[in-house]
């Protein structure tokens, strides 16, 4: 007996437990699938009637979706005769040739076919660029941004307009079109707005009445006006005034237009950022001489802007889904593209508009999606870095 | 209210080079409250101040006017010989030499304990990397957590975040700290680590100005204790005659609440 605390008990001690008790198998209902469902989706009366509601809207939903998209869909053909409703085949769903005919179309545009090698490379440089920021443990990330925010918007601008001197022909922009205008505006936008924004934040938050002013009015008259107004004065309104030799590209004037819009709203994001930075950061940084450039450089907005990172990955989604205005202005953007395709003889049947518009929904959904879960992943590591103390 | 101080005089010749912090006729107002009423404060090199008083009284305002992180509108504060005024530059190469450590310590969360401690001497004192952080190292080890260098703040207990502002301050080799109640914000087992470097310091001759209740740091280490309420100086005094005679009655007041 080497347990003291039963060799220390009396003799005449009746009931004492050496073991310790089995443990029970656990009901039935605690644990495994019939559990999981009942706690998920059965746990009360409301649940089970929110659960019933779910199913009915589901099923009034995907099974179209689906047979339209998928089961009754055609997937071979010439021209419009592949996706006419026949009276062996009353249900015609989307007209999968006719997007395959004119996918190139929906990429270039009216760019030049012998030409359209530039854009795919102009599309490698810029998938490379984008791997190199979004990955955060990639290597030579200041080389990245090197790379990505000077090397890259220069060559690509040589690359896509051209540049005679290098052998490469010239290309109107009014040539350019489809899905290479929207990730050149998006581009551009997304890229101009982020630094504009934090210059303009830092503006509005200044102690210099002046500066802030300037930046005050610019934020809230680009923020109180519609993008298709901005789009419009770019390029109706900005002609009046300039000569017309002297007058930017079309393109250039819808861009410089995108920039600006999007800079007024990042710099309300960016404004939150540093709003939410505690003031005790500020005054250390300004105890250590830091001065101003440097507190902000070094300590405040490396804070600011990744607490709001959710928020620039928002306001980018916006951005893109935005870019399709520029139709107004007599771009060619990705979906001015498949408006000018659905209508075309060739291809008109009932289903060919449907059949453009949902591939546009499917494009515009992908990429907004993988913006979205990038900006969660980001924050996940953040919120680890958090727990460790790393914010 | 009259302003009781038992300074000895100083041979007027001496004072010039050994005046660290001259503070003369200070007011402050936040709106139309005025929170520092004509205050005079002159403290020689080498010296330790301990400001003490009610909350609400002015003191860490004051302290915060050393090196401007306070504006003020009405007086002269001549900190090293230079005078504050509204030059930037000039306010810069006051605060380069004056060290602050403050209640809520407020590291940097996004740097390490090192990188926090030598942030400031590579971009505004030029050091080489290499070298600010050997300096860093120095320090840290003299407050005792040099195996923390590379952790974040956000992994450190509160005593151990204001050890590392405490050498974080260091390491620009500042001529004067300035501590606003360093140990209000901590346990009570931490505020004896923290207190125990303030004494280290103080007895390597660093000039210090301390606000703080802490009254056996007041009485072990200040040249001068200073009471202040609803905005002026009431009394100061050495700390012997501070606790032992007070001649306020606020100060007898204060230091019956404080001292049980």
């Amino acid at each position: 007996m080497a347990d003291p605390a039963t060799a220390s008990l009396p003799v005449g001690a009746a009931y004492i437990r050496r073991e310790p008790v089995p443990a029970r198998p656990p009901p039935l209902l605690v644990s495994g699938p019939l559990a999981w469902l009942r706690r998920n989706f059965f746990a009360s009366v409301p649940d089970t009637l929110l659960t019933i509601l779910g199913a009915v809207i589901l099923y009034w939903i995907i099974p179209p979706i689906v047979d339209f998209l998928l089961l009754d869909a055609t997937w071979t053909g010439a021209d419009r005769e592949a996706c006419l409703a026949t009276p062996e085949r009353p249900e015609v769903g989307a007209c999968w040739p006719f997007v395959r005919d004119r996918f190139a179309y929906f990429i270039y545009g009216s760019y030049p076919i012998p030409e359209r090698w530039r854009v795919d490379a102009f599309f490698a440089l810029l998938a490379a660029g984008i791997f190199w920021m979004l990955w955060l443990d990639a290597p030579a990330r200041g080389l990245g941004a090197v790379y990505f925010f000077i090397v890259l918007p220069i060559v690509s601008v040589f690359l896509l307009s051209g540049a005679p001197s290098l052998g490469l022909a010239k290309v109107d922009t009014a040539l350019w079109g489809g899905l290479m205008v929207t990730v050149v505006v998006a581009t551009v936008g997304i890229v101009v707005s982020l630094p504009i924004g934090i210059a303009l934040a830092l503006g509005r938050r200044s102690k210099m009445p002046l500066v802030r002013l300037l930046c005050v009015i610019f934020i809230e008259f680009v923020r109180g006006v519609p993008l298709i107004t901005v789009l419009f004065m770019a390029s109706v309104m900005l002609p009046l005034f300039v000569p017309e030799t002297y007058s930017p590209d079309k393109l250039v004037r819808a861009l410089v237009g995108v920039a600006l819009f999007s800079s007024a709203y990042m710099a309300e994001v960016v404004r939150a950022g540093l709003q939410a930075i505690p003031r005790g950061q500020y005054e250390a940084a300004t105890a250590l001489a830091l001065g101003y450039w440097r507190g902000m450089g070094l300590v405040i907005l490396p804070q600011a802007l990744r607490i709001t990172i959710p928020n620039i990955v928002n306001s980018y989604i916006a951005l893109f889904k935005d870019t399709t205005l520029v139709f107004v202005v007599g771009i060619f953007d990705f979906l001015r593209a498949i408006e000018v395709a659905r209508i075309d003889p060739k291809w008109a049947t009932p289903v060919t508009s449907t059949t453009g518009y949902a591939f546009a929904a499917i494009f515009y959904f992908v990429v907004c999606y993988a913006m979205s879960r990038y900006a969660t992943g980001v924050e996940r590591r953040l919120a680890a870095g958090a727990r460790r103390g790393v914010v | 209210m009259a302003l009781i101080s038992t300074d000895k005089p100083l041979p007027s010749a001496k004072i010039e080079n050994q005046v660290a912090v001259d503070i003369v006729g200070l007011n402050k107002w936040y709106g139309a409250f005025h929170v520092l009423r004509d205050v005079n404060l002159n403290v020689l090199r080498g010296e330790r101040i301990v400001i003490c008083g009610p909350s609400g009284g002015g003191k860490s305002t004051l302290l915060r006017c050393v090196n401007r992180i306070e504006e003020w509108q009405q007086g002269k504060v001549v900190v090293d010989g230079v005078e504050i005024t509204n030059d930037l530059k000039r306010i810069d190469e006051v605060r380069r030499d004056v060290g602050m450590v403050f209640q809520h310590f407020n590291l940097f969360p996004h740097l390490t304990v090192l990188e926090n401690c030598t942030l400031a001497p590579i971009w505004v004192r030029r050091m080489p990397k290499a070298y600010a952080e050997e300096v860093a190292m120095q320090y840290l080890e003299r407050v005792h957590i040099p195996e923390q260098a590379d952790k974040y703040p956000g992994q450190l207990s509160g005593g151990q975040q204001q050890r590392v502002a405490i050498a974080r301050a260091l390491c620009m080799n500042p001529k004067i700290m300035l501590f606003d109640e360093p140990t209000s914000a901590l346990d009570p087992e931490m505020v004896k680590e923290v207190l125990d470097t303030m004494v280290g310091l103080a007895e390597d001759g660093m000039t210090m100005l301390v606000v703080t209740h802490e009254m056996g740091f007041a009485r072990q280490v200040a040249s001068r204790i200073v009471l202040m309420d609803e905005g002026q100086i009431v009394e100061m005094n050495e700390p012997e005659e501070f606790f032992n005679n007070p001649r306020h009655p606020r100060t007898k007041l204060f230091l019956s609440q404080i001292l049980h």
